[in-house]
């Protein structure tokens, strides 16, 4: 950020989320939503009768469920998924950042920070793990015949901890949302300044622009996750468009 | 590849692993929880529900709500294939002969309630006061709102063991377990105890309840059927 030949770039803000990651969140919001609120009298006793319908409810729940992850799997599956797939390997990945980050508040002041923080990184592999848990458990609930007795309990036992637990993780992870209105922003349009990335995710921000220095020295522009880098790219393909026209110096 | 240790796949391999696991070990957990639990669970009444994976009631209703009537506005009829229809209160039934009943109450989705005590009046004792006729072989039960049905095959109804209960753990039993009065059916899964019995008809043969029609087994006999084998309740 200091490199003058990176300063007509950093104006502009960062993409933080591409659509296609926008839509699985939001998809996948929406599902864990139905669940977890037709779980709520499905679970508690004295709101069953509130809401009665237990015959719809529990099918709601279940396809609710089932659909879980359809949305991720979607994603994953083909090219338009790079930055989804690209996501979750930062995801997965813990450097020594992280476990400072999460070690203790006088560790966090010394940790680089990249795209997503160990909370947000935790999040998500609980996210993942508890739709595949759930799916286990719930289906062995549902479609009990093929199981024993002791596995229909059993998973009755993990659905109902775990669920427990799911609630905790997303009031959390909503609560973090509206207390941090620029990251709930990013998750709708997909997009953060360079001053939020600075705070947030320096590491992250490092990397985008040392690509966009590279890619300025290269006279293309292709660091992903700047938005004023994906419009200079148009700026370059109109000017290749437009060659023919340019007398060659 | 990323720098670093792959600690999301290690969450996300040790959650399916733990999960694996409680199923195949939960039932023992579960029930080792629920004898530790007990007490809590006895003393804290509706809350005890709360807690995940403790041995309690988990209230079931397949309607908006749950129907509700006054002590003193609640009747019991008895019709159908019988010599006299009854027309009973509250009142009446507490006036009969009173059985107490202590058994597990099992559902088929697989909780357990140890030792719930029930009170009430046999429904062999309701047959034998209204009268028995000739082509009667099942009962029909109805919830008062009508939306709720079981069955029993007449010699099943007969039962020491079969009753019609307006009392649960030394009081009444509450809306939310079926009260005022609601059928208790001991050695059947929960769904043939039908809460909020409103009507008793005496028919040919067995006509399939609300779960049975929905693919539950008419004879629902704990550790005997819906294809599950828990210990019976006797």
């Amino acid at each position: 950020m200091t490199s003058p030949s990176a300063e007509p770039a950093d104006s502009g803000d960062l993409e933080r989320f591409d659509r296609v990651e926008r839509v699985v969140h939001w998809v996948n919001a929406g599902l864990f939503g139905l669940v977890m609120l037709t779980a709520i009298p499905l679970y508690i006793g004295s709101l069953a009768g509130v809401f009665g319908r237990r015959h719809l409810l529990v099918e709601i729940h279940v396809w609710a469920g089932v659909a879980l992850p359809v949305p991720l799997l979607l994603a994953l599956a083909g090219p338009w998924g790079r930055n989804f797939r690209d996501d979750l390997s930062r995801f997965n990945r813990w450097t020594r950042d992280d476990f400072d980050w999460l070690a203790s508040s006088a560790r966090r002041l010394r940790a680089r920070v990249g795209k997503f923080n160990a909370g947000q990184k935790l999040n998500a592999a609980f996210v993942g793990g508890s739709v595949v848990v759930m799916l286990a458990t719930g289906s062995i609930m549902k479609w009990f015949s093929p199981f024993p007795d002791s596995w229909r309990t059993g998973a009755t036992f993990v659905h109902d901890l775990l669920a427990t637990a799911i609630f905790v993780v997303v009031a959390g992870h909503i609560a973090f949302a509206f207390t941090h209105l620029d990251s709930l922003r990013a998750s709708i349009n997909g997009r953060v300044s360079r001053a939020w990335a600075r705070r947030h995710a320096p590491a992250w921000l490092e990397e985008i622009e040392r690509a966009e220095v590279l890619g300025s020295q290269r006279g293309e522009s292709t660091p992903r996750g700047s938005l004023a880098g994906s419009q200079s790219r148009r700026a370059t393909a109109d000017l290749k468009a437009n060659r023919s026209v340019i007398p060659p110096t | 590849m990323r720098p670093g240790t792959p600690v999301g796949r290690r969450v996300f391999l040790g959650m399916a692993g733990l999960g694996a696991v409680g199923i195949l070990a939960g039932a023992k957990v579960q029930s080792a929880l629920g004898r530790v639990l007990q007490p809590v669970t006895s003393a804290s009444g509706g809350l005890s529900g709360l807690i995940p994976g403790s041995d309690t009631f988990r209230i079931y209703t397949v309607t908006d709500g749950f129907p509700s009537v006054t002590d003193d506005a609640y009747r019991l009829k008895v019709t159908g294939l019988v010599n006299q229809s009854l027309d009973l209160t509250l009142a009446d039934l507490k006036a009969m002969p009173r059985t107490t009943l202590v058994r597990d109450f099992q559902c088929v989705t697989g909780w357990r309630v140890p030792n719930v005590r029930w009170e009430g009046v046999l429904l062999s004792h309701l047959l034998d006061a209204a009268g028995v006729a000739p082509g009667a072989g099942a009962l029909a039960f109805d919830s008062f709102d009508g939306v709720y049905t079981e069955s029993l095959t007449l010699s099943q109804a007969r039962r020491p063991d079969v009753m019609v209960a307006y009392g649960f753990e030394g009081g009444p039993v509450s809306t939310a377990h079926g009260g005022p009065v609601r059928l208790y059916v001991a050695p059947m899964y929960g769904y043939k105890s039908a809460k909020w019995l409103g009507a008793i008809k005496l028919v040919n043969g067995v006509e399939p309840g609300y779960w049975e029609q929905r693919g539950y087994d008419v004879d629902a006999w704990v550790g005997a059927s819906n294809g599950r084998h828990d210990v019976p309740v006797s």
